[in-house]
C-alpha cells in the first residue's frame, strides 16, 4: 500500500525584546541562575502582569511578514498546569482569541512547483523557566530550577497540515527562521532553543481524504533533527499500518543520539488546561493606523530583497537567493555593490572568497575584515585593470589577514599594473625590434608566434602589464605591421 | 475621651496642634490591641515598627514635613504585601511568608505618613462571609462577642469597630468590606473595580477583588478613598481616570438626587428588622428632597450562581502556585513531585478553599466550560446590563448590605449554601463592578449593627460618599 504523510509544525520563536513579557525584567542569555528575576516573573503572592508592547509590535511585524489576519482583539489567557519552573502553575498564553489568523509562506522545495503553505494561527505567550536534573552539579532525586528565561516572550506560530514530506517540512522551518530573522525579532538560534519546533504527523492511504490519527514529534533541536525525526515518524507509522494495527494519539520524544522516537508516558502529556481568559490582563485592542504604522517600519523580506536584486541588480535567481539567505549577507552585499560596476562580479567574489572565508574562520560578517569598502576597493582595482585577478586573490587574503587597506597592500607589495598604455607601447616596440624574426614569421602566416611576442613583452613589464590590454595593443602594432607589408607588396 | 474612639477627622487636628502626638496615639492602640486579644482581630501587630514610625512622623509634624496622613493609625487586610513582613492571607500554606515589596497602596500610603499598626485577621484567602476560615481561628464581632464580624475582611472591620485601630483596608470580592463593616457597625466602602490598583492584594478572584477602606466616618473612606486611588502602571486593570477630591462630597445636601431601590433587594428573605432602618433613612432621604424611584435589577437571582462559578474559577488559577515548590508550606517525606504537590496543598489549604479551588477547577474543565463558566460570563454581562440600565435613570441604589445582622459563630459553618446565599446584596455589585459603601443605620431588637448600602456608577464613588455622608450626620 501507498501512504501519504499529512505534517504540520508548530514553531516557537522566542522574541528578542530587551525585556520580558510581563515585568522590566532582561531577557539575555547565560546570566548567573535565577538573576534575572522580579516578585512579578517569580510569581510571588500579590503580583500582576503587565504586556510588554514591544511584544505586540514583534507580533504584527510577523503578522504581515505572513499575511496573517491581525484581530482586532485578541486575548491573553491562562494555560493551567503544575510544573516547578512554572511559578504561577499557569502559563500566559492565548487560546480562543489569538493574536492574528489565516496567513500563508510560500516555500519552493528544489524541484517541485513553488508551495503556499497555510499559517492556522499565531499567538504571543510566556516562556517557562528550566529545571536542572542530569547536569554534574545537581544531585541525584534533585531538581534545580532557574527562572530567567521564565517569562521570555515567545511567539507560536502554527501551520496548517499542509506539508506531505519532512524535506517540505524543514523547507518552510528555514523560510520561517530567515523572516524572523530578517525582521529581527528573533536570532534564529535552535541550538540555543530560540527557535523550537513540534511536528504533528500523520499517514494516509494515498488518495484518501480523512486525516489519519496524528502523534506530536517534540524534542528536535535541529533542522537535521526535525528532518530525520519526521521521517523515521512517518515510517514508523507507515510500518505500523502495513502490519495492520492502529496508530494510538500520543507524544514522541526525538532522541538524537539514538535516532528514534519513543512516546512519552501517558500521564506526562494528558493535561486539562482549563484555558481561560486572563482576569489580569486586558484584551489586545489593535488599530488599523496602528498596523499601518508598524508597516511603514518593516523592513525588506527575503522574498522581496531576492526579487530586487534579481531585477535591480541584473542577478541570476541563484545569486540572489545565496546573497539574500541572511539580512547581513545582502547587506554586505548591497554596500560592495553600490561601489562596483560589475554586479555579478562582486555577486561572485561575495558568493565565493567571501562566504568561504567566513566559513573556514567561522567568522561573523559583522567582524569580516574585509569590510564591504575594502572589497569594493579591490574589486575596483580589478574593473580598471590596475591589478590581476591573481592579485585581487592575494590583495584579499592579506586584507583578511591583517585589516590593511587593498590599496595598502597593493603598494606594499608591488602588485599594481601598468596601466600607462605608452609605457606598454614602448615595451611591445622593443620586442618587435629585438625579435624582427619572430614578426616576420608572423606576419607569414605563423599565427603560434603571437604567443611568443605576448610572453617577450609581459617578461619585458615583470608581469605589471595587463595581459588583455597587453593583447589587444601588440595584435594592433602587429594588424598594423600586415597592413603596411600587404601595401607595400601590391 | 477616649482617643481610640476617635476618626481620623477628629485625631488629625489633636496630631497637626501637637496635642497629641503619633507616638501617643500608636501606643493607646497598641494597648487597646493587647487588652482585646480575646477579638482575635490581628495576625501581627508591628509594636515596634509602628512605634519607630510614629516617632519619626512625630519629627516630621515638628519639621512641618509630614504628609497629609500623618498619624493616621492603620490596620491591613492580611491580604495586602507589606514589605519585610508577614503575608499569611490567614492561610497555613503562607504563615511564614514575607513579602519582598510592598503593595503599591500600601506604598501611597506610606509616602502620606500613616502609621502601619498590623495585620489583620480574615477569612483564609478572602474566601468567607463570617472570618471562621481562618488559620489563625474566627475574629470575634467587638459588639457581640458570640457572633461573627461578617467575612472576609472580619478582622478590619472589628479592628475599626473594636476602636483597635483609625482605620483599615480591606478587600472585597463578593461583599467582603461592605458585609463585615454592616456587621461591626462602621463604614465600609468598595470602590468600582479598577479604581484602586490591586498590585499587592493577593488575588481571590481578580475579575472582582478590589481593596478599599473601612473606617468610623464617612469622611475618613472618603480621604482614604482620594490616597489610595488612581491608575498604577503595574496593574493593567487600574482605570487610567483622575482621580476625585472625595472630601469635597462631605457635607453637601441631598435635594434633587434620585435615589433607586431595586425592589429584587426588598423582596422575601430581607430580615424585618434589616429592614425597617433602612426605610426610616429612605424617609430622610424623602424629607430631605431626594427623589425616591422604584426599579428593577431582574437578573438578580442569577447573580450568586455566577459569582461562585466566576470567583471559585479565577482562584483555582490564582492559588495554584502555591504548590509547596518555591515558597510557603512545603510537605515532607514525600516520594515525588506529584505526591509533593497533592501533600503541600492538603496540608497547606483549609476546607473552605479547597472547596472553591474544586469548584473552580470543575467549573473550568473540559466539557464544563461552556455549561459553567462560559454561561456565568454571559449572566455577568445580564447583571451589570442591569445595572447600567437602572442607574441610567436615578443617581445610585440604595439597598440592605446583608439579609440579617451578624449572625451566632458557627451557626452556618456547615451549611456552605447558606453562607454563600448571605452574599446576595452584595456578590452583584463586584460582578456589575460599581462602586458600593455600607454604613451603619441603626439596630436590631438585640443591639446588633444595621448596615445600608448606596451603590453608584462606575468611578462615581462622590456621589454615594454624598448620601452616606448625609445620612450618617442625619443621626
Ligand atoms: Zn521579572
Amino acid at each position: 500500500m501507498h501512504f501519504e504523510p499529512v505534517i504540520g509544525l508548530e514553531v516557537h520563536v522566542q522574541l528578542k525584546t530587551n525585556t520580558k513579557i510581563f515585568c522590566r525584567c532582561s531577557t539575555k542569555f547565560g546570566a548567573a541562575p535565577n538573576s534575572q528575576v522580579c516578585p512579578v516573573c517569580l510569581g510571588l503572592p500579590g503580583v500582576l502582569p503587565v504586556l510588554n508592547e514591544r511584544v505586540v509590535e514583534f507580533a504584527t511585524h510577523l503578522a504581515l511578514a505572513t499575511q496573517c489576519h491581525i484581530n482586532e482583539t485578541s486575548v491573553l489567557a491562562r494555560k493551567n498546569y503544575f510544573y516547578p519552573d512554572l511559578p504561577k502553575a499557569y502559563q500566559i498564553s492565548q487560546f480562543e482569541e489569538p493574536f492574528c489568523e489565516h496567513g500563508a509562506i510560500t516555500i519552493h522545495v528544489e524541484g517541485q512547483a513553488p508551495q503556499k503553505i497555510g499559517i492556522t494561527r499565531i499567538h504571543m505567550e510566556e516562556d517557562a523557566g528550566k529545571s536542572l536534573h542530569a547536569e554534574s552539579f545537581v544531585a541525584k532525586n534533585e531538581t534545580l530550577i532557574d527562572l530567567n528565561r521564565c517569562g521570555t516572550p515567545l511567539l507560536e506560530i502554527v501551520s496548517e497540515p499542509d506539508f506531505r514530506s519532512a524535506r517540505e517540512a524543514c523547507e518552510y522551518l528555514v523560510k520561517l527562521r530567515q523572516i524572523v530573522v530578517y525582521l529581527g525579532i528573533c536570532d534564529g538560534n535552535m541550538e540555543e532553543g530560540s527557535l523550537r519546533c513540534d511536528a504533528n504527523v500523520s499517514v494516509r492511504p494515498l488518495g484518501e481524504a480523512k486525516l489519519g490519527t496524528k502523534t506530536e514529534l517534540k524534542n528536535m533541536n535541529s533542522f537535521r533533527a526535525v528532518e530525520k525525526a519526521i521521517e523515521y515518524e512517518i515510517h514508523r507509522q507507515e510500518m505500523v499500518l502495513e502490519n495492520g494495527g492502529k496508530i494510538e494519539q500520543q507524544t514522541m520524544l526525538w532522541d538524537a543520539n539514538r535516532n528514534v522516537a519513543e512516546a512519552m508516558r501517558s500521564k506526562e502529556y494528558s493535561h486539562d488546561y482549563r484555558y481561560f481568559p486572563d482576569p489580569d490582563l486586558v484584551p489586545i485592542q489593535i488599530a488599523r493606523d496602528y498596523i499601518e504604522a508598524v508597516a511603514r517600519r518593516m523592513p525588506e523580506l527575503p522574498d522581496a530583497k531576492r526579487h530586487r536584486f534579481q531585477s535591480f541588480f541584473g542577478l541570476p535567481e541563484y545569486d540572489a537567493a545565496v546573497l539574500t539567505e541572511t539580512p547581513d549577507l545582502a547587506t554586505y552585499f548591497e554596500k560592495v555593490a553600490e561601489d562596483v560596476n560589475d554586479k555579478k562580479l562582486a555577486s561572485n567574489w561575495v558568493m565565493g572568497h567571501v562566504l568561504r572565508a567566513l566559513k573556514d574562520h567561522n567568522d561573523s560578517i559583522h567582524t569580516f575584515p574585509v569590510t564591504p569598502r575594502y572589497l569594493a576597493e579591490i574589486l575596483q582595482l580589478l574593473e580598471t585593470k590596475s591589478i590581476s585577478t591573481n592579485s585581487a586573490k592575494i590583495v584579499f587574503d592579506e586584507c583578511f589577514r591583517t585589516g590593511y587597506d587593498p590599496k595598502n597592500i597593493v603598494e606594499k607589495q608591488k602588485l599594481a599594473l601598468i596601466t600607462d598604455d605608452k609605457k606598454i607601447d614602448q615595451a611591445i616596440d622593443q620586442v618587435l625590434d629585438s625579435n624582427a624574426r619572430d614578426v616576420q614569421d608572423y606576419l607569414g602566416g605563423k599565427a603560434k608566434v603571437f604567443g611568443f611576442l605576448m610572453g617577450q613583452v609581459m617578461r619585458a613589464t615583470q608581469g605589471k602589464a595587463h595581459p588583455q590590454t597587453v593583447q589587444q595593443a601588440l595584435r594592433a602594432k602587429l594588424d598594423a605591421l600586415k597592413n603596411e607589408k600587404s601595401t607595400e607588396g601590391s | 475621651m477616649d482617643l481610640t474612639t476617635f476618626d481620623y477627622q477628629k485625631l488629625e487636628d489633636k496630631i497637626k496642634t501637637r496635642e497629641l502626638s503619633c507616638v501617643d496615639v500608636t501606643r493607646a492602640y497598641l494597648d487597646k490591641i493587647e487588652a482585646a486579644r480575646s477579638l482575635n482581630a490581628f495576625i501581627s501587630v508591628y509594636k515596634n515598627d509602628a512605634l519607630k514610625r510614629a516617632e519619626q512622623v512625630d519629627k516630621k509634624i515638628a519639621a512641618n514635613k509630614a504628609g497629609q496622613l500623618a498619624g493616621l493609625v492603620l490596620a491591613v487586610k492580611d491580604v495586602l504585601v507589606v514589605k519585610g513582613g508577614r503575608t499569611t492571607c490567614a492561610s497555613k500554606v503562607l504563615s511564614s511568608f514575607i513579602s519582598p515589596y510592598d503593595a503599591t497602596v500600601i506604598e501611597k500610603l506610606k509616602a502620606q505618613d500613616v502609621i502601619f499598626i498590623g495585620k489583620t485577621n480574615m477569612d483564609e484567602f478572602a474566601m468567607g462571609s463570617s472570618n471562621e476560615s481562618s488559620y489563625f481561628g474566627p475574629v470575634k464581632n467587638p459588639r457581640d462577642m458570640d457572633r461573627v464580624p461578617g467575612g472576609s475582611s472580619g478582622g478590619s472591620a472589628a479592628a475599626v469597630a473594636g476602636d483597635l485601630c483609625v482605620a483599615a483596608l480591606g478587600s472585597d470580592t463578593g461583599g467582603s468590606i461592605r458585609q463585615p463593616a454592616s456587621f461591626c457597625g462602621v463604614v465600609g466602602l468598595k470602590p468600582t473595580y479598577g479604581r484602586v490598583s490591586r498590585f499587592g492584594l493577593v488575588a481571590y478572584a481578580s475579575s472582582l477583588d478590589q481593596i478599599g477602606p473601612i473606617t468610623k466616618s464617612v469622611s475618613d473612606a472618603a480621604r482614604l478613598l482620594t490616597f489610595i486611588s488612581g491608575h498604577d502602571h503595574r496593574d493593567s486593570t487600574s482605570a487610567n481616570l483622575p482621580v476625585d477630591d472625595y472630601m469635597s462630597y462631605l457635607d453637601q445636601d441631598v435635594k434633587g438626587l434620585r435615589i433607586g431601590l431595586p425592589k429584587e433587594y426588598f423582596a422575601a428573605g430581607l430580615d424585618p428588622q434589616v429592614e425597617k432602618p433602612i426605610r426610616e433613612h429612605i424617609d430622610v432621604l424623602q424629607a430631605a428632597g431626594a427623589e425616591i424611584i422604584h426599579v428593577s435589577l431582574p437578573h438578580t437571582e442569577y447573580a450568586i450562581a455566577a459569582y461562585y462559578i466566576i470567583a471559585t474559577a479565577e482562584a483555582s488559577s490564582n492559588l495554584a502556585r502555591f504548590d509547596g515548590a518555591r515558597y510557603g508550606v512545603r510537605a515532607q517525606g514525600v516520594k515525588d513531585l506529584e505526591e509533593m504537590y497533592i501533600h503541600s496543598r492538603t496540608q497547606g489549604f483549609g476546607r473552605e478553599v479547597k472547596r472553591r479551588i474544586m469548584l473552580g477547577t470543575y467549573v473550568l474543565s473540559s466539557g464544563y466550560y461552556d455549561a459553567y463558566y462560559r454561561k456565568a460570563q454571559k449572566v455577568r454581562t445580564l447583571v451589570k446590563d442591569d445595572f447600567e440600565r437602572a442607574l441610567s435613570d436615578v443617581d445610585c441604589l440604595l439597598t440592605p448590605v446583608a439579609p440579617t445582622t451578624a449572625f451566632r459563630l458557627n451557626e452556618k459553618l456547615d451549611d456552605p449554601l447558606t453562607m454563600y446565599l448571605s452574599d446576595v446584596y452584595t456578590v452583584s455589585v463586584n460582578l456589575a463592578g460599581l462602586p458600593g459603601i455600607s454604613i451603619p443605620c441603626g439596630m436590631d431588637v438585640s443591639g446588633l449593627p444595621v448596615g445600608l448600602q448606596l451603590v453608584g456608577k462606575p468611578f462615581d464613588e462622590g456621589t454615594i460618599i454624598r448620601v452616606a455622608d448625609f445620612l450618617e450626620k442625619s443621626h
